[in-house]
């Protein structure tokens, strides 16, 4: 008997399509910057791309910030119980 | 003729209604009384006002601004759809502890004078804590004696705050309060410790997961949210409430990226949408108050439905942790696409709901020049896409395939998540009917193609970052330490020490007691023979009697003069 085939999510094939996907609308929504007018507020807010790259490396910042945290903070889950 | 009476009330009589029906009469209870209620509160004429006097006070039941209007609108449609949610699941307990607490918020909500809030924030604390309860398993229990005792704290400082105030300035009225004082700045905090504000924002995390599957979707409603409503009425542009709603912002991003349990990582994420909320109100400009209420609004349609898929999952495979989870979407495809729709909406996504209130705080920040605080809420946009937008649909429905193939949700959660789901979609498409609610007019355009864009770029470039550092937050059986550490675990342990250090104290004492005792009955009574022994066991017995007699005797002569 066959294996049952894998959720069409599920399949490498599938993973990479979707990531290659995801690039082009990430490029797109980066070039997309050039057909409009950007109002800014602060200088910084206007210059091409800053979205972009704030959104990214914000979220990296945090991403690391709360694993460093997690070193000090983190505990068994079993840790109130007596 | 009209009746004009407070609506909550309506609600609150269904909690006396529902132990007392059952079956398809209780479920007629649950959906009329909201809908009731809701009637009610848009037939209420502009000028409706019901006062009363108690003591030498007078009390407004019922005396609705425009922003009371809405948030009672917004309390009695969760009402109306979590109770068609709670159903056929939760306890006679949850659902009529849900309606007093539920009705008491919008009880709030109707008041015109502080003595009033003052009762229904207290009712609230008993109603939310027996929602708890009726998780019905002992770490329900020790969760909800934990967040009684927190807000009974933070209701006796609410209520030395008012005291003080109508001694002060002989007016109980509910209105724009100066921080001119004490007795404000304890109304202040008292209304903080109910939003969830640092540093008391552990109890959130630390009780709503316990709930039941329905019981925490209306625990996520009605607390946080109420205290949002009384700082917008009572502190619009209080400058000190903007680093506490940032601070907050990123204390629900931190602990939700840590969090292991689906249900926290939503609790922490309340925090951090209140605190968006409350730095729009800490802004206080027309623009900003709009905003705080609209995402009030919108916020808790979209936290109601995140919490109903967790709530499904829950109730489906009796699981709550990630990393027991994932791959749900083969046989959950429906809870998963709500919950997706969820997701979207708390992280602003364009076309949904949150997208149209949350970025009328943010612009409010860049029309002020407040540049600190719109680089933190830009960031933070960005990190709720991170901890909910992605993180919890992830975690819970894809991921790894954790082989749970649960049936899908039962039918009455479905059709309370799809309305949810509606308004999630619907109120982002169509934001003019939310805006029409709010308490100043509006004169701004979400859709704008700069705003599209830059919200996109933000949103996206989040995603990214997420999948490419995936690895660093692989999920870990844990949990977070928080300021509930000095209650919880400081505090006991000292109270503990102190405990054992007294009563080691008393211990001697009585052995020492105990011993002396010993010694004297060992003195005149021989245990092995039986008998009295030295000076007594000289005398027969009828010799002692008499002889104690005459003692007694004599003792009482000697009373009887002095």
């Amino acid at each position: 008997m066959n294996e049952p085939e894998k959720h069409w999510l599920m399949r490498p094939a599938s993973i990479s399509l979707l990531w290659k996907v995801f690039i082009a609308i990430l490029v797109l929504t980066v070039l997309s910057e050039l057909l409009i007018h950007k109002h800014e507020h602060f200088g910084i807010d206007g210059t091409f791309g800053f979205s972009a790259w704030y959104g990214f490396v914000t979220c990296a910042a945090m991403v690391v910030g709360a694993k460093v945290l997690g070193y000090l903070l983190k505990r068994g889950e079993d840790y109130y119980d007596d | 003729m009209m009746i004009e009476f407070p609506p909550g009330w309506i609600i609150i009589i269904g909690a006396l209604l529902i132990p007392i029906t059952q079956g398809l009469l209780r479920q007629a209870v649950l959906v009329a009384l909201p809908v009731l209620a809701l009637t009610l509160i848009w037939t209420l004429p502009d000028n409706a006002l019901w006062q009363t006097s108690f003591l030498e006070y007078t009390l407004s039941p019922l005396d609705f601004s425009t922003v009371g209007k809405l948030f009672a609108t917004i309390f009695s449609l969760m009402v109306l759809v979590g109770g068609i949610y709670a159903m056929r699941t939760a306890s006679t307990l949850e659902l009529s502890a849900a309606f007093l607490y539920a009705g008491s918020a919008i009880g709030v909500t109707s008041s015109g004078d502080l003595i009033s809030v003052f009762i229904y924030w207290e009712l609230m604390a008993i109603g939310s804590t027996a929602v708890i309860w009726a998780g019905a398993t002992s770490s329900a229990y020790k969760a909800s004696m934990r967040y009684l005792f927190m807000h009974l704290f933070g209701g006796v400082i609410l209520m030395a705050g008012i005291l003080w105030h109508i001694h002060e300035t002989g007016s109980t009225e509910f209105t724009a309060l100066e921080l001119a004082g004490p007795a404000q700045w304890l109304i202040l905090i008292g209304f903080l410790v109910n939003a969830g504000a640092p540093p008391f924002s552990a109890w959130i995390a630390d009780a709503y997961p316990e709930a039941s599957p329905s019981g925490s979707v209306f625990l996520s409603a009605f607390t946080t949210k109420t205290a949002v409503f009384t700082l917008l009425i009572a502190f619009p542009g209080t400058s000190v409430l903007i680093p506490i709603g940032c601070f907050m912002i990123f204390y629900g991003i931190i602990y939700a990226l840590l969090e292991n349990d689906a249900r926290r990582i939503l609790s922490y994420s309340i925090v951090n949408q209140v605190g968006f909320m409350i730095t729009g109100i800490g802004i206080g400009t027309e623009m900003a108050l709009n905003g705080a209420a609209a995402h009030a609004f919108a916020h808790i349609v979209y936290k109601a439905l995140l919490l109903m898929t967790a709530g499904a999952v829950l109730y489906r495979t009796g699981k709550r942790r990630c990393s027991d989870l994932g791959g749900l979407f083969h046989s959950m495809p429906i809870t998963t696409l709500y919950g997706i729709i969820g997701a979207l909406a708390i992280s602003s996504f364009p076309f949904t709901s949150g997208f149209v209130s949350k970025s009328m705080i943010s612009s409010s920040a860049a029309y002020e020049h407040i540049t600190w605080v719109w680089f933190l809420l830009a960031a933070a946009s960005a990190g709720v896409f991170l901890h909910a937008g992605v993180k919890y649909p992830w975690f819970v429905f894809f991921q790894k395939d954790s082989g749970l193939r649960p049936e899908e949700s039962p039918k009455n959660m479905q059709f309370a998540m799809f309305i949810f789901a509606f308004l999630c979609i619907a109120l982002g498409v169509f934001p003019q009917p939310l805006y029409d609610l709010l308490p100043y007019p509006v004169d701004y355009e979400p859709y704008t193609a700069d705003h599209l864009v830059t919200q996109f770029q933000l949103l996206l470039f989040a995603g990214l970052a997420f999948f490419l550092l995936l690895p660093m937050m692989k999920r870990t059986e844990t949990i977070s330490l928080d300021f509930d550490w000095f209650y919880r675990k400081l505090g006991t342990k000292l109270v503990t020490g102190f405990g054992r250090k007294v009563y080691a104290v008393y211990a001697k004492q009585e052995q020492a007691f105990v011993n002396t005792l010993k010694s004297l009955v060992t003195h005149v009574y021989d245990t092995h023979k039986n008998k009295p022994k030295g000076s007594v066991a000289r005398m027969w017995p009828i010799e002692t009697m008499v002889f104690w007699v005459a003692i007694l005797l004599c003792g009482y002569l000697i009373v009887y003069y002095i």
